[in-house]
This record gives structure tokens, C-alpha cells and sequence, in this order.
């Protein structure tokens, strides 16, 4: 983990919808190789920044540079060295396994041979080659995921964005899932995934908290739990956002 | 009751929250309405022709320009020799050549006879045909005229009158056209797509699992859509009234109930359409394809059945369309009752309970 | 270049995977050929004629059977009141009604002029005005015959003119309706795939949220639309071709220009129409209404086009509009090089015309695109 130079690095992020305010004044710092974990309830904002950072959609106003690269005016670069797998787990159905690794690693620019040989050692290593030649449609929710996760992943990108990963899946299936991400990290790819589980905040290395637009908190979850004087991540956030909601409140 | 009720809601909120598919459902049948009332025609007019003069003389200057004042045609080039008659008809603005032989009014004088040549792009037939008839028919009147300066010839005199539509107004056609058109195009097309929508999103499961029946999904998807379309109708008849002057001489409470089961009709075909495929796509082009040219081709809205092959006529007979379009212009055009076209509302009848009972059991199978 | 090709993979992979398109593509031109080409004849046979003679001398019959021999009309009955005729109307069996009145044959002996009515339904405006021409032009026809039988007047003085009309008929000498239709239903198959196919996969990708993944990636707008429109352009052309051979084998329409031309101005026809796809596909948040969108300008455009009536009939406003119709343009085009055998010095004009229109099209389009929303 290298603390110097931040692999992404935000001032004053603001997204407005109108009238509305998605994303509050957002600032903060991700480090190369950490995992960086965005929490928040639904409707909190996660997902409005975390397209914001990778590229689909412009912040309303802030510094915000990834991987090296200025947001507004070098998003091709930074498309070039992130990964992003979305809520829906975005593979073709109608396509095969095979099919899809072989086209996201084909536009991200992979020799065809390399595709086929980074594909195999991929399939050996979630144990799905016997199934290579299935369409996505027809494999179950959880392999969907890790797959979309791989894919994410193919090209080794410096950072991947993850956006809510775990939705949907039953609690075995999102151990293994964070078991890739580990892995990912330990080979130097910066995670930063956002998800409402308050038990996978304690998986991250650092965390950040949003509650209606803002960052209430950031520090690792120890840290946090420490200071809040609470048990786990869950009563950190019953904390804070509680307090957080009580202080709008009473302004 | 309740939940029914809720439902119905939703539908009318998805419909009514899209703006620009609503503006367009509107939309079409209007520009149709324009186009068909001010745009199109089959009138014959501005029909470009060429004219090889080998004579150059009086007469074959008087006949040209009384074919040109005609207001058929239209003067487009003068050629000088056989070679350009090719060209001139391969740059596709001429559609006739006439040719006067040489020496025309000397040969008239001399021989008593003379003669013109016409030679008509066939590539559209009907056309051809119509410049033909009408080139010659001008051609025949200047002889007849230029004759009866001497003694007066054997006239027989035709007489014309237009009846139910004394100016030809093509608006008595097109108008029950577009409406049977248009009702079940969007009919058909809206409910198909919204069906096959909720299956494509998934939606549809969680409906399923609902304690609404499966009648009660079909019915609650199919209300807002009535309410639309019938609107849609009365749009397209006042517009068909005030701008076009068609006139409503019958009873206009059975033209709007027979405008209902029309919608029905057209509806419950639009489900059974959705129920045979997931794909909104593929629902969209059925419905479109598979209805949409079958009704403007075999139900006699602008193509005559008479003279279709006798397979295609059979076929116009299974085509709901065309009994509509009978019924709307017998009540709008003839002033006739219910009692002249009781047959052909027994067989909207027939075809709208078909439907339903077939999407009843197609949807009831795909259940299990 | 490779992304593209990448790109050309998935999306042909997709369009034959999906069990309705290969339906769509062969079993849609072979129903809309048979059943629209052999439906929409504008030919005139058989117009119902219902004939009230109340005169029944040897001219009034001789009239008659002029009638009857004729190709257009059919004789449906006989009678001396015309209230026969009238209900025999009203149930839809007669078009015509020929009247001719009790003192036909006195009165042009006598007066050298006679009148008979011609009653119509004209509630198909332009049956009842074609049906009219075709009536007047046998009553002329018959005028002319019993001039000149009647009346002899010497050759060579005046009043004895006649000009003999010879009419030839160019290209379809049978006059065969069809052979006008079949180019007509090639047109709009082409148009079909490359407005609403390609249109609506894109929409697809944006409703399904597959769309958001390849915005991610580093590819090039460029890429991504000539990846997407490609294989439509491809489809369109084989669907051409596929319709041009049954149009020759069913209908045996002729061909008489050159196909690499035909399939040339397809080619830039189809930049249009494909550019078209994509701007709507812009616009549209869900397929549903990218649908409707096209509906609403396939139905004007065609309309317009010249498909069913000419465009030359149309107000000059409206011809003026049509240079906005690409369909029209293809209409002409199509027509004119099978059945005329016109060459690339004949259309240069709409071809520019067209190409011009589709580089603007698809530049708009890509334009409007946005992986960044």
C-alpha cells in the first residue's frame, strides 16, 4: 500500500440532478492497492459517485482525478486502466462465457492468444471450464458474479469500481466473492466497491460513510468502531446516521 | 377488488408518464390524417412527358399545347432525336413520349389521316394505362372539335353523377381506413409491447406471484388502453368531420360502440400476441408486420379486393379489419342501421372472443 | 480496427443466436413479397356494371356490348328500372350504373346527339374517377366507331380528319402491376432492418444496462457505431439480395441494370437509414418508444414516398419536403435501375444526394452518443 500519491483523489465532488443534491461536497483520498469501501443506505449517493469516478457521468463541479488522470478532460486515459462491474452484473446473457471474456478482453486491447490463455487459467481457477460454452442465462446468480467480477478484472486494471457486488447473493457466495477481491488486491489492484452490507465494511481496509449526499465518516473500520465505542460497523452507521439525521434536524 | 383497482392505476401511470410515446400514439394517426387528407393523391398531375416534334407545324404545336393545358402533364424536355427517348425516360421525370411524325398537318390534308405516337413508361402500369387513355382521349377531342367545325358529328353525351360522395372526396376512404388501421396497429402493438415488456424486465414474475388474477393482469393491463384508444377514435373522426367534411349520417352511438368492440377486438389480439413471446422486439415486429400490411393491403383500404387473386380474397375474408371498415362507412357514408351491418358486427364479435379465449389459454399454459 | 472487429463478433453472434431473427429475415420478405406484391394492384378489372337499358335498340346494345367485351368492366346485371340498379348499389354489388334512356338511338338519328348517365359510388374517390375514364373513353371509342360507319363523308375534305393514336408501353409491355411493386417492397424490407433493427438493438443495450459496460471501456465512439451498424448494413444487403431472387423467381420481375450499382446505392441508401437508427436510439429510453419514434417517420416517409401513389401528384410544398425523404430517393432509385436499366449518369444526382444526407446522419448520431452522460 502506498501512501504517498493517492490513486484517486477527490476535492469537493458535487452532483446535483436538478435541484437535488446526489453528492454533497464529496472529498477524499484512495491509496494504491487498499480496499476502499463506500457504505451508505440506498439513495445515499454511492452509486451516483462511483459512475462519477469511473467515467459514465459527469460530476457537477470538483477536483477529482483517477489513476493520474484529470476527470474531465482525460477520460479515455482513465478508461484505459479501470475496471467496473455494475449492479446488474452487465455480461451478456445470450452470450457464452467464452464469448463474453473474449470480447471485453478483445476491446480493451488483449492479444487474441493472450485472451484464449488467460481465459483457461481463469475458468481452471473458478472451476467453471466445464461450462465454458454456457450461456450466461443459464448459470447460476453467484457465478454471474464472480464472473462479471473476472471480466472487471481482465485487463488488469490499476482500480476496479465494484457498485453494490453482493446484492442478491446468499452469504457463502459473498465470502467466496470477497475472496476474490482479496486476491485482487494482494496482485495491486486498488478496490474501491460501495455496497449497503455493513458487515462486509469490516472486509476494507478504509471505509467511507454517506448519508444523504455526504461523508459523515472515512477511517478504517477499527478505527471506527473503536471511536464510536460500539461493536461492529452496523451500530457505527445506526450511530451516525441516526446522529446525522437529528443534526439536519435540528438546523 | 382493491388491488385491482391499484393495478389499473399503475397501468394509466405508465402510460400517461411517457410524454413522448403518448404524443406520438396521437401523433400518427393525425399525420396520417394530414397526409392521406392534403398530401397524397391519386389524381393525375405534373405528369412529366417529352414531346419529339418531326413536324413542328400548326397542328402539332396546337395538340401539344392542348395536352400541356390539360394540367395532367407537365412539359419536361423537347427531344430532337430517337436516341434521347431512352435517356429521357431512364432520368425517371418523364413517364410519356410523343411522337409526331413528320410532315403531320400536310399528311392530314393530303391523306386525311395522321398519326401520333405515345409511348408510356410502363413501369408503373396503372399510370401508363391513365396517361394513355387521357393523352388520347385529348388527342381525340381535337379531332372531333377541329372536325365539327364543318358539319356537326353523332355526340353521345355521358353524363356523370357521384353518388354518397359527390366531390370524390378521397377522405370517405381514407378516414375509416386509417381508423381501422390505426385502432388496432396501436391496440395490438401496446398491449404486446407492454406484456412482453414485463416479461423481458422480470416484472411480470412479481405480478404472477401477486394474488391478482391472471384474468385480472390481463384486463387491468388492457382498461388504460381502451380509455387511449377510444379517444385516439373520436380524434380521428372529428378531425375526419371538421377537416375533411366526411359526414356522420347514421347513428353515432353505434359507430362509438362499434368503435369499442373494434378496440377490443384489436386489444385482446395485442395479448395473444404478447403471449406467445418474451421478446418486446419480436412482439413489436409481429404485431407490426404480421398486422400492420395485412390491414393496409387486404382490407380494402387502399387497395381494391376485386381485384386481388382469389387465395389473397379468401384471405382478406379472415381479416377483422375489413368488417370494421364496412360497417364505419355504411353508418358514416350510407345512413344505414344496425340491421345492415349485423353481420359484420357478429363476426367482430366472433373474432374478439376467439382471441381472448386463445390468449386465456396460451397465458394459463405459460404459467405451469 | 481490431475493437471493431471484436465488436462485429459479439454482435453477430447475438443477432443469430436470437431464435426469432432468422425468421424475421427470411420468412418477413417472403410473406410481405407474395402477399403485398400480389394485393396491391391499382389495376382496374372487373368494375361492376350494372346496365339499365330502357332503350334496347341495336345501337343501345351495340353500347352495351362494348361494355361487356371490355377488361374492366363486368356486367353484374340487366334491367329496365333503375331501381334494380340502385338497390343492387347499396348492397355493395355494383360500382357503375349505365343508363340509357328510352329514345337513345331516335334521338342521335334524329338530333345527332343523345345523352346516357353514368351513375358511381364514389365512396372510393379515386375507383369511381379511374372507372369514369375508363367509361368515357369506351363511350368515345364507340362515338368515333358509329361516325364513321353512319356518317360518310368523303376523304379529303374536311371533317373527315382522324388521328390515329398509337400507344406503346416501354419496360412492361404486359402492364403488369406487379413488376412495379416488387422494387417497392425490396425498398421498405431494407428500410425495416436498418431504421428499426439496428435502432432497437442499441436501445436494447441501454434498457438491459449492458450499455454502461462498454461506456466504461476505452472504446472509441467510432467503434462502437460502425461495430453496432455493421452487421445490419450486411443483414440489409442480404435481405436485398435474397428478395431480388424471388422477386425474379416468383415474379419474374426484369433486371434489367446493374446490381453492383443496385446494391451500391443500397449500400449509401442504408447510411441514412442506419444514421437514422442510431439518432433515434438516442432519444429513446426505452425500446417502446424507440419503436414508436420510427413508426411515426416510417409511416410519413413512406407515405410520401412514391410506394402507392406518385410523387408527382403531391402539392409542390410537399415534393419539396420530400427532399428530406430518403425513401423517396431510394424509391426512385431502386425502380429505375431494375426496371429501366438506368445507369450511374442517369442518378448521379440522388446518389450524391443520398450520400451527403447519410454522412450527415451518422455524424449527428455519433455526435449525439455519449459514453460520458
Amino acid at each position: 500500500m502506498n501512501h504517498s500519491t493517492p490513486i484517486i483523489r477527490v476535492r469537493n465532488l458535487v452532483k446535483k440532478f436538478g435541484d437535488f443534491i446526489a453528492n454533497d461536497s464529496l472529498t477524499f483520498d484512495v491509496f494504491s492497492g487498499e480496499i476502499f469501501g463506500f457504505l451508505g443506505a440506498n439513495g445515499a449517493g454511492k452509486t451516483t459517485a462511483i459512475r462519477i469516478l469511473s467515467g459514465l457521468s459527469k460530476p457537477t463541479s470538483g477536483e477529482i482525478s483517477v489513476a493520474g488522470f484529470d476527470i474531465y478532460h482525460q477520460t479515455e486515459q482513465i478508461k484505459r486502466s479501470i475496471g467496473y462491474m455494475s449492479q446488474k452484473f452487465s455480461l451478456y446473457e445470450d452470450l457464452t462465457i467464452t464469448e463474453n471474456i473474449h470480447f471485453y478482453g478483445g476491446i480493451y486491447g488483449l492479444k487474441r492468444k493472450e485472451i484464449k490463455a488467460q481465459t483457461t487459467i481463469l475458468l481452471e481457477k473458478l472451476g467453471m471450464n466445464d461450462y465454458k460454452n454456457q450461456l450466461i442465462r443459464d448459470l447460476p446468480l453467484g457465478w454471474q458474479q464472480k464472473l462479471a467480477f473476472s471480466v472487471a478484472i481482465f485487463h488488469n486494471p490499476k482500480i476496479v469500481f465494484l457498485d453494490e457486488p453482493t446484492s442478491g447473493v446468499d452469504p457463502i457466495t459473498r465470502r467466496q466473492f470477497w475472496n476474490l477481491i482479496y486476491e485482487a488486491a494482494h496482485d495491486g489492484i486498488t478496490v474501491f466497491v460501495t455496497t449497503h452490507y455493513m458487515d462486509e465494511a469490516e472486509y476494507c481496509d478504509r471505509v467511507s460513510m454517506m448519508v444523504d449526499g455526504r461523508i459523515i465518516a472515512l477511517d478504517s473500520p477499527e478505527k471506527l468502531v473503536r471511536t464510536n465505542g460500539v461493536a461492529n460497523m452496523n451500530e457505527v452507521f445506526l450511530k451516525l446516521a441516526r446522529s446525522s439525521t437529528l443534526e439536519v434536524q435540528a438546523t | 377488488m382493491n388491488r385491482f383497482g391499484g393495478f389499473v392505476r399503475k397501468e394509466f401511470h405508465h402510460i400517461f408518464r411517457d410524454k413522448q410515446t403518448l404524443l406520438i400514439l396521437f401523433g400518427i394517426p393525425i399525420a396520417q390524417m394530414l397526409i392521406f387528407g392534403f398530401v397524397i393523391s391519386n389524381e393525375i398531375r405534373n405528369v412529366g412527358i417529352a414531346v419529339f416534334d418531326q413536324s413542328h407545324d400548326e397542328v402539332t404545336l396546337k395538340i401539344t399545347e392542348k395536352i400541356l393545358s390539360s394540367g395532367y402533364f407537365l412539359l419536361e424536355y423537347d427531344i430532337h432525336n430517337p436516341n434521347e427517348i431512352a435517356k429521357a425516360f431512364r432520368g425517371g421525370k418523364v413517364k410519356e413520349v410523343i411522337i409526331f411524325e413528320g410532315e403531320f398537318a400536310k399528311n392530314l390534308e393530303k391523306t386525311g389521316t395522321a398519326s401520333v405516337q405515345i409511348i408510356a413508361d410502363a413501369s408503373d402500369a396503372n399510370l401508363a394505362n391513365l396517361i394513355t387513355i387521357y393523352t388520347t382521349g385529348i388527342i381525340q377531342d381535337y379531332v372531333s372539335k377541329s372536325n365539327s367545325q364543318s358539319s356537326p358529328p353523332m355526340q353521345i353525351i355521358p353524363k356523370v353523377r357521384m353518388l354518397y360522395n359527390e366531390q370524390m372526396k378521397s377522405a370517405f376512404m381514407f378516414v375509416p381506413g386509417i381508423m381501422a388501421l390505426i385502432l388496432v396497429m396501436i391496440s395490438a402493438q401496446m398491449t404486446a409491447i407492454s406484456i412482453a415488456r414485463e416479461k423481458e424486465m422480470r416484472t411480470m414474475e412479481v405480478l404472477l406471484v401477486s394474488p391478482l388474477k391472471p384474468i385480472q393482469i390481463i384486463v387491468g393491463k388492457v382498461v388504460p388502453y381502451v380509455a387511449l384508444l377510444f379517444t385516439n377514435a373520436v380524434t380521428i373522426l372529428l378531425l375526419g368531420f371538421f377537416v375533411f367534411g366526411v359526414p356522420l349520417h347514421g347513428s353515432v352511438v353505434l359507430l362509438l360502440a362499434e368503435c369499442i368492440l373494434y378496440i377490443l377486438l384489436a386489444l385482446s389480439l395485442g395479448i395473444l400476441i404478447s403471449s406467445i413471446t418474451d421478446n418486446q422486439l419480436v412482439a413489436m415486429i409481429m404485431s407490426a408486420f404480421a398486422l400492420m400490411l395485412p390491414v393496409i393491403l387486404l382490407s380494402g383500404f387502399i387497395f381494391p379486393i376485386e381485384n386481388m387473386p382469389k387465395i389473397l380474397q379468401w384471405l382478406c375474408q379472415m381479416m377483422p379489419p375489413k368488417y370494421f371498415i364496412i360497417i364505419v362507412k355504411n353508418i358514416m357514408l350510407k345512413n344505414t342501421g344496425f340491421l345492415y351491418v349485423w353481420k359484420e358486427t357478429l363476426v367482430l364479435c366472433g373474432f374478439t372472443a376467439l382471441f381472448i379465449l386463445l390468449s386465456v389459454k396460451k397465458f394459463k399454459i405459460r404459467l405451469e | 480496427m481490431r475493437t471493431i472487429l471484436f465488436v462485429l463478433q459479439k454482435e453477430f453472434l447475438q443477432i443469430f443466436r436470437n431464435r426469432m431473427m432468422l425468421p424475421i429475415i427470411f420468412v418477413l420478405p417472403l410473406v410481405q413479397m407474395l402477399i403485398l406484391v400480389n394485393a396491391a394492384t391499382m389495376e382496374m378489372k372487373n368494375l361492376n356494371i350494372f346496365v339499365v337499358d330502357c332503350d334496347y335498340s341495336t345501337t343501345s346494345r351495340q353500347l352495351v356490348g362494348k361494355f361487356a367485351a371490355s377488361p374492366f368492366f363486368r356486367i353484374t346485371g340487366r334491367s329496365t328500372t333503375l331501381s334494380d340498379a340502385e338497390s343492387s348499389m347499396k348492397r355493395g354489388k355494383t360500382d357503375i350504373i349505365l343508363k340509357i334512356p328510352s329514345n337513345f338511338e331516335k334521338r342521335l338519328v334524329k338530333e345527332n346527339r343523345a345523352e346516357i348517365q353514368f351513375l358511381i359510388n364514389a365512396i372510393n374517390g379515386t375507383v369511381a374517377g379511374i372507372g369514369y375514364a375508363y367509361a368515357a373513353s369506351i363511350t368515345n371509342g364507340f362515338n368515333r366507331e358509329i361516325i364513321s360507319e353512319w356518317q360518310t363523308i368523303p376523304t379529303g375534305t374536311i371533317g373527315a380528319q382522324n388521328i390515329q393514336v398509337k400507344p406503346s408501353f416501354w419496360y412492361n409491355p404486359e402492364l403488369n402491376y406487379k413488376v412495379f411493386m416488387v422494387p417497392a417492397v425490396l425498398a421498405i424490407l431494407v428500410t425495416i432492418i436498418g431504421a428499426f433493427l439496428s435502432g432497437l438493438n442499441i436501445v436494447r443495450e441501454k434498457e438491459i444496462g449492458t450499455i454502461e459496460q462498454i461506456n466504461v471501456t476505452p472504446i472509441r465512439k467510432y467503434q462502437f457505431v460502425i461495430g453496432k451498424l455493421t452487421p445490419f448494413l450486411i443483414i440489409a444487403l442480404l435481405e436485398l439480395g435474397f428478395g431480388l431472387t424471388l422477386g425474379k423467381l416468383v415474379f419474374d420481375i426484369p433486371i434489367t441494370g446493374s446490381l453492383v450499382l443496385l446494391f451500391f446505392t443500397a449500400a449509401i441508401y442504408l447510411s441514412v437509414v442506419l444514421g437514422f437508427g442510431l439518432l433515434v436510439s438516442t432519444m429513446a429510453k426505452t425500446q417502446q418508444q424507440a419503436i414508436f419514434i420510427n413508426y411515426f417517420f416510417m409511416i410519413v416517409f413512406m407515405m410520401m414516398s412514391g410506394l402507392f401513389t406518385s410523387t408527382e401528384s403531391m402539392p409542390d410544398w410537399a415534393q419539396r419536403l420530400n427532399v428530406l425523404n430518403p425513401i423517396a430517393y431510394f424509391m426512385r432509385l431502386v425502380r429505375t435501375i431494375l426496371l429501366k436499366g438506368s445507369g450511374i449518369s442517369d442518378i448521379y444526382r440522388d446518389v450524391i444526394s443520398l450520400a451527403i444526407y447519410g454522412v450527415a446522419m451518422l455524424s449527428l448520431a455519433t455526435w449525439r452518443y455519449r459514453k460520458t452522460v
